[in-house]
């Protein structure tokens, strides 16, 4: 069982909580020739893949390395441009190491408030009267389930797929949520959560779900 | 175990072709706005699910249920989408919509001369060529009063 990731959103559509568990670090390093397939990007913050692809080295990959050398942005770490590294023909053969690049924080605000609004789209165009929004939803890498509270704040667990008794997992995750989180003297409704006890037990809960599955979670 | 409604688009979001069988429920705008708004919902969640996803995908988003329906998505190649809306109780739609694609929308429109791509579908014999598709497959059953 991998549960890759925890977001809470509240009833406002913003992120309050997110929890990274488990994400698969997928690199591919791989010693090129001249001239380089790949067509590369050259942004200020970092040098991804704009096209073609090369064994696992897909469109949005993010270059990290080059012989061994870490990227930092538009530089190599000793102080040399990559876009100059790369364009001259007497560096290669020359080892690239790429990266899917993980979420930054921003990234996660804006996808909550993605789903948020996908959410009530899919209410909308219900074919049938009284229906919610988005359960669970399936793609060829990952399941998404999300449990609407009554007051409106969603939990979503990014899981692998084929999973069975997801809501009972959500379920246990707003059972710690109301028991400490909102049980905290010091938090206030619609802020971020940061709460180191609900952070532990959340934690140990998902420690518990991987190691055993969701049916040995004590109701 | 059902099927509601059937949206074709092609890759610039035109609606190709809209079917429907057992709707009780109207979205609440006119329809031109229903697609346009099906299909930006189905351009966002592909984006979304290539974000969230922790690893490549290939397919991406498949489907999705709320507690009332089930939304399957297949994308060919040339980026034409079907959308199938169904009950949540349904297997293998996926195999269903391929066929649904290779048998009829291949046979009654790909190979209508009259048909340019990227216009309404407006043959009969496709729309009753699909309607008994899908009147036939095990998934359309007999509907729960």
């Amino acid at each position: 069982m991998i549960i890759y990731g925890v977001y809470i959103v509240s009833k406002s559509g913003g992120l309050i909580f997110n929890l990274d568990n488990n994400v698969p670090r997928i690199e591919h390093e791989r010693v090129f020739t001249y001239p380089l397939e790949l067509v590369l990007d050259y942004d200020a913050k970092k040098v991804s893949v704009s096209f073609n692809r090369k064994d696992g080295i897909n469109v949005g990959h993010v270059l990290v390395g080059v012989n061994g050398i870490a990227v930092n942005g538009g530089t190599l770490d000793d102080g040399r441009d990559v876009k100059a590294t790369l364009e001259a023909a007497e560096n290669y053969p020359i080892n690239l190491k790429f990266t899917r690049p993980k979420m930054t924080t921003n990234e996660k605000i804006f996808l909550a408030s993605m789903f948020y609004q996908l959410y009530a789209m899919a209410c909308q165009l219900s074919p049938e009267p009284k229906s919610s929004g988005i359960e669970s939803l399936e793609a060829d890498t990952f399941t998404l389930h999300c449990f609407q509270t009554l007051t409106g704040v969603k939990f979503i667990v990014i899981s692998e797929t084929g999973l069975n008794g997801m809501d009972l997992l959500l379920r246990k995750i707003y059972e710690l949520y109301s028991d400490y989180v909102l049980k905290n003297p010091f938090y206030s409704l619609e802020m971020p959560i940061r709460c180191e006890l609900f952070d532990n037990k959340l934690q140990e809960l998902l420690t518990q779900v991987e190691k055993t599955g969701i049916s040995n979670i004590d109701k | 175990m059902t099927i509601y409604n059937l949206y074709i688009f092609d890759k610039f979001g035109t609606l190709l072709h809209y079917a429907e069988w057992n709707r009780t429920k109207s979205s609440g705008i006119t329809s031109e706005e229903e697609y346009k708004l099906t299909y930006g919902m189905l351009y966002s969640i592909k984006s979304f699910v290539s974000k969230i996803s922790p690893h490549d995908p290939r397919e991406g988003f498949l489907y999705y249920k709320t507690n009332r329906y089930a939304l399957h998505y297949l994308e060919t190649p040339s980026g034409l989408k079907f959308v199938l809306n169904t009950d949540t109780a349904v297997i293998n739609v996926k195999e269903l919509l391929q066929q649904l694609y290779a048998k009829v929308w291949v046979e009654y429109v790909v190979r209508d001369p009259l048909w340019t791509p990227g216009t309404v579908v407006t043959s009969e014999l496709f729309q009753s060529k699909l309607d008994e598709f899908v009147k036939q497959s095990p998934i359309y059953g007999i509907r729960n009063i």
